[in-house]
């Protein structure tokens, strides 16, 4: 069932990247093996079989499938989405020829990580930086791979973790997120390609960071990749992931899983700077963005972290939660989202506080343009034995034009009468005021603005590493350009 | 160095100025005073390019030309400075890299080398010690949680760091406590000289105490009524603004 094409820079393509500014739009040209469009029980079995996966695994597929059959695409997100065609995307893309080691990759697709500001050879690597390259379907390469195995850390494509480690996986896949948890997760259970994975064991401290670089390159094609990150006993591990897509006129779907697992005393910090193609000026093409992100402090004392910077995508669905499970443990929440154009986010997080003494921290930062719509929408949950419990939120919005919009929808379920909980809210319009204040400085209006709302996500970009704080602040800037004056 | 010509103004079909005339040369301070309401933070937001105001008449040259068709920060870049008589709060941008951001565009703009993070902080150290100001001023979130008197102070710290040619200070003394005052009178005084000018905007006459005016000019109902030296300044702090009004 397997057709080979050829992908080319049509010309629309061509014409749309020389007038558009999201500089990671381009193709890349090379030989890709994509199976005809659509989904079925077939393609889900194609799929496992590619992957040389255990029976279990292909069972794990096949209920979620079936279960995904039954469920119906939820409405509740106050987003304006055109009708999802599940039959009219490719389920299954890669590149003809899977390299065994970094000198057999293409020279196209380093060419392309070097022009996305990830450099794959050897001798470039990013320092104190390992990375899992995630290419359309499969995961390419994973850098610092034998370094981080040392201190015993894995960290894989999860392709490979199905097999090196099937125990691991076996172990803690669909943990934290069930096959048929919600629609999106459930047609990601059936149809994921790769991931990463990551086994931080006992007392480690992981001594990188640890990333992985989605790209999603051909054409009608779905990326639906999975991420399993556990952190033993005592240890700590920070993780980033980033995503681009070239782009199309047409729209593309993104459906990720991510489960985070905590155990006693351990630490996961995830960030994400999810820049994924927009769509242009009218909405046209762009990325829908359907993403569940979960985490289980289940260990007393864990931390589970989620910093997220959401500037891409036409559509972002996407609420990275935390469920504090053990005694004093913790969750934190913080977000910057900005829709520009006809961009729509719906985006926020979960704290559910099981254990004693559980802590969470909600910081969202919702930044609207042009006809832009932000919604921020959250759940904070206090169960019956969570004694003690307490969640401070803060949710700014802010408004720059007429035609944009921002809206909160703050769920609070506290069934526990010694919980404290904190919200606060504000939204605001970008004052002419202190446009004026900065341009009378010598500053251009789009600097002056560029400068305020860089000021307005200050809160959450502190809580970035360097390096991504710095690149977060440029996205934000490049993603509001025209949406003054 | 700025001459305003026969300036006519108005905001929502409110004339504002009528016929303003107002000549400045370089290494002159002028003082305007006048009544409430007679158009002194028009006048100001005016020269500074703020585009609230319809100009239905008359022209601002700077330099030899006509600027009305400059941008705020055009204006600023060719070295006009507004010391804000209501200094704006940014949040979560520090003093410092607002100030740094600041001076690099006009520098830029002027084809001068932009200043790295450690040689600016080395001019703004120098700075704040000549104003004899406080250096955490720098690494706070600008004008945030600043109380009155800091806010306009901080406005002459940003004044001295980006050494404007004209400046233009919006009642900046009002609010100050005599320590304050003399902080930003010294401020003014030591970026005076032959090729810079001032116009300082104020009710008072106290702050001429400090900054010692040529010119002192009268406006009411949007024009310049009377002309004189700082002796004017005296006779209006005694007489009021009544036997000018008509």
């Amino acid at each position: 069932m397997v057709e080979e094409l050829k992908i080319d820079n049509d010309q629309a393509t061509k014409e749309m990247l020389e007038k558009n500014d999201y500089k990671y739009g381009f193709v890349t040209d090379i030989e890709q093996e994509i199976i005809p469009k659509g989904i079925s029980e077939d393609v889900v079995r194609f799929i496992s079989n590619k992957k040389n996966e255990p029976e279990w695994l292909l069972d794990f597929r096949l209920k979620a499938y079936r279960k995904w059959l039954t469920m119906e695409e939820p409405s509740w997100a106050k987003l304006n989405i055109e009708p999802i065609d599940y039959n009219g995307i490719s389920y299954f893309a890669a590149p003809k020829e899977m390299p065994k080691s970094l000198d057999e990759i293409d020279p196209e697709i380093i060419d392309t990580y070097n022009k996305l500001g990830i450099p794959l050879e050897e001798q470039k690597q990013l320092e104190g930086i390992a990375i899992d390259v995630v290419f359309d379907s499969v995961s390419l390469v994973t850098t610092f791979k034998d370094k981080l195995a040392e201190v015993g850390i894995i960290f894989c494509s999860f392709s490979e973790a199905v097999i090196e480690h099937e125990e691991l996986v076996k172990k803690y896949l669909g943990r934290v997120i069930p096959s048929g948890d919600n629609y999106f997760a459930a047609l990601n259970a059936a149809a994921f390609t790769d991931g990463s994975f990551v086994y931080i064991p006992k007392g480690v401290k992981c001594p990188m960071e640890l990333s992985t670089y989605f790209r999603i390159n051909a054409e009608d094609t779905g990326q639906f990749e999975r991420t399993l990150i556990i952190a033993e006993e005592g240890s700590s591990v920070s993780y980033l992931e980033g995503c681009t897509a070239p782009k199309r006129a047409t729209s593309q779907l993104h459906a990720a899983c991510v489960e985070l697992i905590a155990f006693d005393d351990a630490t996961i910090k995830y960030s994400t700077i999810q820049n994924w193609y927009p769509g242009d000026k009218d909405g046209k093409g762009g990325i829908y963005n359907f993403v569940t992100k979960r985490g289980n402090c289940v260990g007393k004392n864990s931390r589970i972290s989620w910093t997220q910077v959401e500037t891409g995508s036409a559509i972002t669905w996407k609420y990275p939660s935390c469920i504090l499970t053990g005694d004093n443990s913790v969750g934190e929440f913080y977000s910057v989202a900005l829709t520009n154009n006809r961009q729509q986010a719906d985006t926020g997080t979960k704290m559910i506080h099981l254990g004693k003494n559980t802590r969470s921290t909600i910081v969202s930062k919702g930044i609207s343009a042009g006809f832009g719509q932000n919604i921020y929408r959250g759940l904070v949950e206090i169960s019956k034995n969570a004694q003690n419990a307490r969640n401070y939120t803060v949710c700014d919005s802010i408004l720059i034009g007429e035609n944009c919009g921002a809206h909160t929808f703050p769920y609070i379920e506290v069934k526990n009468s010694s919980a404290q909980l904190e919200h606060e809210a504000t939204t605001s319009k970008i004052g002419e005021d202190q446009i004026f204040y900065c341009q009378q400085r010598g500053m251009s209006e789009e600097d002056a603005l560029s400068l305020i709302v860089n000021g307005f996500c200050k809160e959450v970009f502190k809580e970035l590493p360097f390096e991504f704080a710095v690149e977060a602040e440029r996205l934000l800037s490049v993603s509001l350009e025209g949406s003054v004056g | 160095m700025i001459e305003i010509v026969n300036l006519h103004a108005e905001v929502q079909g409110q004339k504002i100025l009528n016929g303003l005339n107002l000549k400045i040369n370089k290494g002159e301070v002028h003082s305007i005073m006048g009544p409430n309401g007679s158009g002194k933070s028009t006048l100001a937001a005016i020269l500074a390019g703020k585009e609230d105001y319809d100009i239905t008449d008359g022209d601002i040259i700077y330099k030899g030309e006509s600027i009305l068709d400059l941008a705020p920060d055009e204006r600023a870049q060719q070295g006009i400075f507004l010391a804000f008589q209501y200094p704006i709060e940014i949040p979560g941008v520090s003093n410092a890299y607002f100030l740094r951001e600041a001076l690099n565009s006009i520098n830029k703009a002027r084809g001068n080398p932009v200043l790295k993070p450690v040689e600016f902080g080395k001019l703004a150290k120098q700075k704040i010690k000549m104003l004899k100001m406080d250096e955490t001023l720098l690494k706070r979130s600008l004008n945030e949680g600043f109380s009155g008197g800091e806010k306009k102070r901080n406005e002459i710290l940003q004044m001295a760091i980006l050494e404007p040619l004209l400046s233009i200070l919006d009642e900046t003394d009002s609010g100050l406590d005599i320590d304050a005052l003399q902080i930003v009178a010294n401020g003014v005084n030591s970026l005076r000289n032959e090729e810079t000018a001032f116009l300082v905007i104020t009710h008072y006459q106290r702050l001429l105490d400090y900054i010692v005016p040529d010119f002192v000019h009268v406006l009411v109902k949007g024009k310049i009524v009377k002309s004189g030296d700082k002796s004017l300044a005296l006779e209006l702090e005694s007489k009021g603004y009544s036997w000018l009004e008509d």
